[in-house]
């Protein structure tokens, strides 16, 4: 009896504790998650009801051009940003970590300062660093394209533009998670390999690259979730345009909703930009697991 | 160690110091912009500050509501982030030492949760901040950014850890759960606690959209949607405009600058990189 009474009690403690969390996750998450998908089945404007239409709107995102658009585009992006980044952290992760000491802090303190940054004050850096008149990045594109190019109006060169911004931006969080996997390398392998006669590259290849491969995977999966939520940027420095071109999906789900007044259609196309995301979230899940499994 | 490789050392310490100093240029090129007066900023390609004039700043302080969205973001940041830790800790607490009824399953929501992006759920965030009539209020900003399951998940891995017989050594002496939580798993934890705040300052300090969707005045803006308002009638005065994103990005330097150890680590320990 007593015991039971004790497991109540603990039930009751423990309910009491997780309460805080419970609530304000099923209010602020769960609750418009639902919302998301019921609303995704209706013609509502952003507030109010409407009817409900079934599967309308997604047989709707089908035909729409935009809609198309955005998904390719956010393709793309994924494309400019995902590989290049990991890319460019590890050998930046390679370089700081061959530094000893202070050296070693400062430079990882010159790479990773950028990732604290709000997106506005990144964007307004570089949209100073490149304005058309006055940017002092422009005679580096005149070296390239002939003359000055106005990057955020021009469709050939704002994507690409703001994956470099993105890039530049972000890339210190993935240089940290590469050092990490660095220092977790035991340093006995190396040792080995140099009595074995490995040449420096053979160090790599044989020691280093198979060691970071999971915190590769990490980093790969991690940016492909952040890039596909591709926003911020792009809302700031080019506005989804010039002629769509930079046109991505979620600023489709912010112009239907806050815009156009369609709720039930951005909700459609909210869920899919979720379902996206889900799916590539379990894959990336299952990756780890097998990586902590091995 | 042999001369040659000595020189090979000096000669990649060199190129990683010039790689690390393109990358910070943007960020000193700016600085050093707010620094000018506004007639010395266009058309001057200086790379030096050949100017030290705090006009922009005083500018950007006395002309713009600077001040209000920093009494806004430091405000919301800093509720956010006790609140944030209140809430996770007492959670990952009865997750990781107490069983209970639907542990399990609670364990398994949060684990989903940290997976799913809460920016595809802004619309009906904000239609539900909307119908509770928050719209332009702190607590419009700071509720739906409380949703921080990444702080539970490293919380209750460090509490897992924690030895079993310090915990029965206050259950000897009659202390409950809460004196447990409070006087032993915190203490041990306070690296961790420290390291889960500072991160989520910053990015509560940083986050643009929700706070950009949900406040239209602009006396309740944060700091990084309120300078995307600074803009002259008289085309954009570049020297301000720069100064305002300094003092903007002045709090998470500092805070980085001071902790960098612990933002360091938060960021490898919430990735799963390291323990």
């Amino acid at each position: 009896m007593a015991m039971i009474e004790n497991r109540k009690k603990k039930s009751l403690i423990a309910l009491t504790m997780v309460a805080p969390f419970i609530v304000v996750f099923s209010t602020f998450f769960l609750y418009p998650m639902i919302e998301m998908i019921r609303m995704s089945f209706t013609d509502a404007p952003l507030v109010g009801e409407g009817n409900w239409v079934g599967v309308d709107n997604y047989i709707r995102l089908i035909g729409d051009r935009l809609f198309v658009t955005s998904l390719k585009n956010n393709g793309y992006f994924v494309l400019l940003t995902v590989v290049p980044t990991t890319v460019i952290a590890l050998l930046i992760a390679l370089a700081v970590s061959r530094l000893k000491g202070v050296a070693q802090t400062l430079a990882l303190s010159l790479f990773f300062l950028p990732y604290v940054l709000p997106v506005s004050v990144v964007t307004e850096i570089w949209a100073w660093m490149l304005d058309l008149q006055f940017g002092i990045l422009q005679p580096l594109i005149a070296l390239v394209s002939g003359k000055p190019v106005a990057v955020f109006k021009n469709p050939y060169w704002v994507m690409p533009m703001v994956a470099l911004v993105t890039i530049w931006w972000t890339n210190g969080f993935n240089v940290l998670l590469f050092i990490a996997g660095l220092r977790n390398i035991p340093q006995e392998l190396y040792e080995a390999a140099a009595l074995d006669g490995a040449t420096r590259f053979q160090r790599f290849r044989r020691v280093t690259w198979p060691l970071l491969w999971p915190v590769t995977a990490l980093v790969l999966t991690l940016q492909l979730i952040l890039q596909l939520k591709i926003f911020d940027q792009i809302y700031l420095l080019s506005g989804g345009g010039p002629f769509n071109s930079s046109y991505v999906l979620l600023l489709k789900v912010y112009r239907e909703a806050f815009q156009m007044n369609h709720g039930g259609y951005a909700s459609a196309v909210a869920t899919v930009l979720f379902m996206l995301i889900a799916v590539v979230s379990v894959l990336q899940y299952q990756l780890l697991r097998i990586r902590r499994g091995a | 160690m042999s001369a040659a490789r000595r020189l090979e050392n000096l000669v990649l310490t060199i190129f990683t110091f010039s790689a690390a100093l393109v990358w910070i240029f943007p960020l000193y090129w700016s600085f050093v912009t707010s620094l000018r007066s506004e007639e010395n900023v266009v058309g001057n390609a200086s790379l030096l500050p050949d100017e030290f004039r705090l006009s922009a700043y005083v500018d950007a302080i006395f002309n713009t509501r600077l001040m209000v969205w920093y009494f806004n973001s430091v405000g919301t940041a800093v509720i956010v982030t006790v609140t944030v830790l209140v809430i996770s800790m007492l959670c990952a607490y009865a997750l990781s030492q107490i069983r209970f009824p639907g542990r399990r399953l609670l364990y398994g929501v949060v684990l989903a949760s940290f997976m799913v992006p809460t920016q595809a759920l802004l619309v009906n965030q904000f239609i539900l901040m909307n119908n509770l009539n928050l719209i332009n209020t702190w607590a419009g900003i700071i509720l739906p950014q409380l949703i921080t399951p990444i702080v539970i998940i490293v919380y209750k891995q460090f509490f897992d850890s924690v030895p079993k017989e310090m915990r029965e050594a206050v259950v000897l002496d009659g202390g409950g759960e809460f004196t447990i939580l409070f006087r032993i798993y915190l203490p041990l934890n306070w690296g961790i606690t420290t390291a889960m705040a500072i991160v989520t300052f910053i990015t509560v300090w940083n986050a643009f959209l929700w706070p950009f969707l949900v406040v239209t005045s602009e006396d309740m803006m944060t700091i990084p949607v309120g300078i995307t308002q600074v803009n002259d009638a008289f085309g954009v005065a570049y020297a301000r405009l720069m100064a305002v994103a300094m003092l903007a990005a002045l709090p998470v330097i500092l805070a980085y600058v001071l902790f960098q150890r612990r933002v360091t680590e938060a960021i490898m320990i919430s990735s799963g990189v390291k323990g």
